[in-house]
């Protein structure tokens, strides 16, 4: 563990730390990176087949990057956001798996804010050299003094033939903190890309709408998200896959819980070549009357041979199903809460078991908060 | 009967189930150990009485009373009727996406053995390879039926109330199910040890191939209208069909 997160980091965040997957001790993980504020608080990594460093660094060392990788999947100028990371000093992480490497521990990063008003701007790059793959942890949080806050990332991620990265994000921030992640995916012949976004605290407004193009034939991309929605906060989430090599599948799928808040669940499937499969799918429940769920599903197809599909449903929790438990002798308050976590169930996410267990553990945190 | 203890007494009870009245003053007593069966042709309330036993909030009862052990139970929550000790076999429950069906076991097992009667009772019922999936979700018709009982078993109420154990069940499966209702009813016990107690509804009567009910009653429009042996009952209507109860009534 790097000196400075050993002082930085209070006793009490490191729980913190803990719920969104991040390890500060480092055990059974292959690589860490942290950044606390902008100062890159540590990176290391426990493996020869993974290059780790900050952005910076890297900019250095490779000239190339700035060629063909760096702001060339995000367009600076897509939004406020963007351009404002585009104009800072370039912090956050690179990462590059070599070929034929295949990772069996997960890479772990961490993106805290220890400031108040602190307005963190990142861009990380992570490039997936031929049959390699790797899990990554990427836990969002904020210390616990922090009330208010601005998280922009801005995240390239490239895919090469065979490759398979599978990429998992744990936000915990408080109540008054912004999120706008910008993140842009390409995907080669062969590889695989799967997303799972979960969220279940407070935060003001988490806006993320990640594009991904799936390039190469029978390349895949899947964003899962599982949100619950506090009172007073807005989730507008979801994921665009361009589905432009033959036979390339897509799927996005997400469960949303509203206990007050506003959820926009989006996704957009765009089929341009044939033999592609996509579906999408958006469960929606609704807690309180004071709370709004909105699905917003679309579906592009522009070639005749595609398989395109989305179910989307949103409503109130079945009372069938809540005195159904009830009838078992167990409590309405109870019943209702094994059947939000059983709607927000990791199964979904296809997770391997070690990373399914980390995610179980932040869902857990849900038990008796509603 | 036999000097032994009520243990559900349903006095004069009117139900109603979206303004519409479904029960017409039921009285019905129920005695420890015993082993009712409920008769009558479909849509006549049986379902509708078990829901209002229960205590679903749909069901609304208008009138009457229901004490259970002497504790006036009519406005109590499900929960706590549960607790109380009695359990219900649905005849068409939901299912839960994400709550698996060993959790909810785990949760409703009432015997103190850490968990190896969830395995064995499984096992027996031929649904250990259900416990992790979903609850009843792609469940055929007799492998829900199963799981009903199983969670009764789990559970061991002093009152069963099991509505239509058979249908949809597939001939063999309907000796495994006979069987575990039997254990559920403590039919193994003699007559003095028995505890458990059960009201049974069904249709196809096959049920009472597997055990033997100490009385029947006839649900007709909303009222009991006729109670005797259970097994000359279901003769009586294999005969003749509900059409002659109707009749019988007229003439009444």
């Amino acid at each position: 563990m790097s000196e400075l997160l050993k002082t930085e980091i209070k006793q009490k965040d490191r729980k913190k730390l803990l719920s969104v997957g991040f390890d500060v001790e480092e055990k059974q993980r292959s690589a860490s990176y942290s950044i606390l504020n902008h100062q890159e608080a540590g990176f290391r990594s426990h493996s020869p087949g993974i290059e780790l460093m900050p952005i910076g660094q890297a900019l250095n060392k490779y000239p190339e990057l700035k060629k063909s990788y760096f702001w060339k999947l995000v367009d600076p100028d897509q939004d406020e956001y963007t351009r404002s990371v585009y104009e800072t000093e370039p912090v956050g992480y690179f990462i590059r798996v070599k070929q034929g490497h295949q990772a069996v521990l997960p890479l772990q990063s961490c993106f805290f804010i220890k400031t108040e008003r602190f307005k963190q701007q990142v861009h990380n790059l992570i490039i997936m050299e031929p049959e390699s793959s790797l899990n990554i942890i990427n836990g969002c949080a904020s210390a616990e003094y922090v009330t208010a806050g601005t998280h922009i990332g801005v995240t390239e991620i490239y895919l090469k033939k065979n490759a398979s990265l599978s990429y998992t994000m744990i936000h915990d921030w408080s109540e008054e903190v912004e999120v706008r992640p910008r993140t842009a995916i390409t995907v080669e012949n062969n590889a695989t890309f799967i997303s799972n976004y979960i969220s279940i605290k407070k935060s003001k407004i988490t806006q993320t709408f990640p594009t991904c193009y799936l390039k190469g034939n029978n390349a895949s991309g899947i964003f899962n998200s599982l949100i619950f929605a506090p009172e007073n906060s807005v989730y507008d989430i979801g994921a665009k896959v361009i589905l432009r090599g033959k036979g390339s599948r897509a799927e996005v799928i997400s469960r949303t819980i509203s206990d007050g808040g506003k959820v926009i669940a989006r996704g957009e499937l765009v089929g341009q070549k044939k033999n592609i499969r996509a579906h999408l799918e958006c469960s929606g429940m609704l807690l309180k009357e004071s709370g709004s769920i909105q699905a917003i599903p679309v579906l592009e197809a522009c070639h005749p041979d595609v398989d395109m599909s989305h179910e989307a449903s949103v409503g109130k929790i079945a009372e069938e199903e809540i005195y159904y438990l009830m009838s078992r002798g167990i409590s309405e308050e109870k019943a209702i809460s094994l059947i939000v976590r059983g709607f927000l169930d990791t199964k979904i996410l296809g997770l391997p078991a070690y990373l399914e267990n980390e995610v179980e553990k932040t869902i857990n945190l849900l038990d008796g908060s509603f | 009967m036999f000097g032994r203890c009520t243990i559900l007494e349903i006095k004069n009870l009117f139900v109603e189930v979206e303004r519409k009245a479904i029960l017409k003053g039921i009285n019905l007593a129920v005695a420890d150990g015993e082993t009712v069966i409920l008769f009558g042709p479909n849509g006549v309330g049986k379902s509708s009485l078990f829901m209002a036993i229960m205590g679903f909030p749909k069901y609304k009862i208008k009138k009457g009373q229901i004490i259970f052990q002497g504790t006036d139970i009519t406005r109590l929550p499900a929960s706590e009727r549960a607790r109380l000790g009695i359990g219900m076999s649905f005849q068409r429950p939901p299912s839960i996406k994400g709550v698996k069906l060993r959790a909810l076991g785990e949760i409703i097992n009432s015997h103190k053995d850490n968990g190896d009667r969830i395995e064995y009772y499984s096992r027996i019922l031929k649904l250990d390879q259900h416990l992790n999936r979903d609850i009843n979700l792609g469940f055929s018709g007799g492998e829900v039926k199963r799981s009903e009982i199983l969670q009764l078993l789990l559970q061991n109420p002093i009152l069963s109330l099991i509505d239509e154990p058979e249908s949809g069940v597939d001939v063999e499966n309907i000796s495994v199910l006979g069987k575990a209702i039997k254990r559920l009813l403590h039919k193994q016990d003699r007559l003095k040890k028995r505890q458990n107690s059960g009201i049974i509804i069904t249709h196809t009567g096959l049920i009472l191939n597997y055990l033997n009910a100490d009385r029947g009653y006839m649900l007709i429009n909303g009222c009991l209208t006729c109670s005797g042996n259970a097994r000359e009952i279901f003769e009586l209507i294999q005969k003749r069909g509900y059409k002659e109860c109707q009749n019988c009534l007229k003439q009444k």
